[in-house]
């Protein structure tokens, strides 16, 4: 009797590992798929889009991607992307702490008003308030240069103030009151005791930070011009644009290679990447 | 005189001003406030001025009055089209993403060795999903050339539609890229999942409850504050949709793919309207806004709050 209850359970757990495995398999396959033919010629490609392997492994989609188009190599786009993701996220990571601080512990006039326009913010997607940002950045003369991308990410990113007032508020006040007693003031506290207590959320803020600055592709289209300035993303678009050759093999060996830093921090950091999901609901 | 004896007792000296919370509260949110007006509140103010002009970057504005928006309603078909692909994009990829989410939640809630690789696996897509680099990649795949049709065939399924070709199945390729980013919702899923009391499991099993009668009477019920919070923040995301019809399709064929977004683009920076523009992007605030204030006015209709 007992026997057949654990054989009818191994079965159940057989069934289960063949089918979520096989449908994990699915959902990666197109990427793998990508990244297999990137090590194929660009007629394989077509030829035998059903193999995964490649007859035989060539990097030469790679060397020939990594010239890029008009004289602009691969080179520039990568250091530039890493130059606008890395100076977005350490703007919005620092202002978002502070901000987070202010809302998280302090109390002060007007700030329910206040809260909610922080919410306001958080919710109102980059699609509604483009074209008039455009307009105001244009006036001021920032179209062209990484100013409208980089310097709105030093006055806090809703998600990330979001995050922090939730990790502030889980630090017990005692702390601060000792510190109080010693003589700390209101910003040695934040200095001294909560920066250093919020650090899992300060490292949640800077990876997706430094994701979804590395993956934006719409400011980049609107605001630069010069294939000098060009970060990745829109550097692929345009490398993918018909007038630039059809070079799939290529293309393919740069899409993978942009994916690359996001592969890193996902294999790396995936504990914050799964905590920051699902304590505030952050979409990925 | 009394200068003397009343100014040191009154006058803080700066720091105990910067000390006091209601200082302290606004040099600490200050950088917000800032931005919150400066890239936010007057940009928005401002497109609802232009929104009633005539106005292309090089030369200034020209009040027309309700021009915009007359032109938007009864003159632009091209404007109910993209509205109306943009509705059909998020009615389908939202609940379709939702439904997969809950799913895979589900099938993942029960821990076992491969827990962690299974979860990075479902995750993955969500977190690339919406790069440049992905939607080269759906371009590609779905092209009559491409891995789809062959993998097809060699299931035997012959098979030369030129996806991407068609209106009826170019915008599906687009719904499939976006249920195929069901990762993040699905980790929402899981952790709410995990919130529910064992307690409720063992009372109903104990009351004799199978597993598809405790499914709907707990776990479902238990997760519709989690549901109803995905599906606000993945409306709004789903209209604001952009790269994807951007890139992979370009409206193509005949904008049965052409989102609301990028309609909205071209006709800000391609038409130089940028008037027309700022009025579609507060119709837009405006429809965001409808949707949501109807799913909160619908939610003590079926979202379980514990008391």
């Amino acid at each position: 009797m007992k026997t057949g209850y654990q054989e009818k359970r191994t079965i159940i757990t057989a069934i289960y590992h063949v089918f979520t495995f096989f449908f994990a398999c699915v959902m990666i396959y197109p990427l793998v798929w990508m990244i297999m033919s990137s090590f194929k010629n660009t007629n394989e490609i077509f030829r035998t889009a059903a193999n995964l392997f490649p007859e035989e492994f060539s990097f030469s989609n790679y060397q020939v991607g990594w010239q890029g188009f008009a004289g602009y190599g691969f080179g520039t786009f990568f250091k530039n992307s890493f130059f606008i993701a890395g100076i977005s996220t350490i703007g919005a990571v620092i202002s978002s702490a502070i901000i987070g601080y202010g809302f998280g512990r302090i109390e002060f006039k007007f700030k329910g008003f206040w809260f909610s326009c922080m919410l306001l913010a958080m919710m109102l997607p980059f699609q509604v308030i483009m074209i008039p940002q455009y307009i105001i950045f244009n006036k001021m003369g920032w179209v062209g240069s990484y100013l409208p991308l980089i310097v709105p990410q030093f006055f806090g990113q809703g998600f990330f103030i979001f995050l922090n007032i939730q990790f502030i508020k889980g630090i017990p006040y005692d702390l601060d009151e000792a510190a109080r007693m010693d003589g700390c003031s209101i910003y040695s506290i934040f200095i001294r005791i909560i920066l250093p207590l919020i650090k899992p959320s300060l490292v949640t803020s800077a990876i997706f930070s430094f994701m979804w600055r590395w993956d934006d592709f719409l400011s980049a289209l609107i605001y630069l011009s010069d294939p000098l300035k060009y970060p990745v993303s829109y550097a692929l678009k345009m490398f993918s644009d018909p007038t630039a050759g059809s070079d799939w093999g290529a293309m393919f060996a740069m899409a993978t290679l942009s994916l690359i830093p996001i592969f890193l921090i996902f294999l790396t950091m995936q504990k914050y990447l799964v905590e920051g999901i699902a304590s505030t609901g952050i979409k990925g | 005189m009394s200068k003397q004896t009343s100014v040191p007792r009154k006058k803080k000296s700066l720091g105990q001003i910067m000390n006091t919370p209601g200082v302290a509260g606004y040099v600490f949110i200050l950088p917000f406030i800032i931005g919150f007006l400066a890239f936010l509140a007057l940009p928005m103010i401002l497109s609802f001025g232009f929104s009633f002009t005539r106005y292309n970057i090089l030369e200034s504005p020209v009040f027309i009055g309700l021009e915009n928006y007359k032109t938007m309603f009864f003159d632009d078909s091209k404007f109910w089209k993209v509205f109306g692909v943009t509705m059909y994009y998020v009615l389908f990829s939202v609940p379709l993403r939702l439904i997969m989410a809950l799913l895979v939640a589900l099938l993942l809630v029960k821990s076992s060795k491969l827990s962690g690789f299974y979860r990075a696996v479902y995750y993955l897509p969500s977190i690339i999903g919406s790069s440049v680099a992905v939607a080269i990649l759906w371009k590609r795949m779905f092209a009559s050339d491409g891995v789809i049709n062959a993998l097809l065939q060699t299931i035997g399924i012959p098979c030369e539609i030129a996806w991407l070709g068609r209106a009826d199945t170019a915008i599906w390729t687009l719904i499939i890229l976006a249920v195929w980013q069901f990762g993040s919702s699905m980790l929402i899923f899981l952790s709410g999942l995990k919130q529910i009391p064992v307690s409720l499991y063992e009372a109903a099993t104990v009351d004799g409850a199978n597993g598809i009668q405790r499914f709907f009477k707990i776990t479902l019920p238990m997760l519709t504050p989690t549901i109803f919070f995905n599906l606000i923040n993945q409306l709004i995301n789903g209209f604001m949709a952009f790269t994807q019809s951007y890139i992979i399709t370009q409206g193509k064929p005949r904008d049965s793919t052409l989102f609301y977004t990028v309609y909205m683009y071209q006709n800000s920076f391609t038409y130089n309207k940028l008037g027309y523009g700022c009025a579609m992007a507060w119709f837009m605030v405006f429809i965001v806004g409808l949707l949501t204030f109807v799913l909160f006015k619908t939610q003590n209709k079926w979202v379980y709050y514990e008391s």
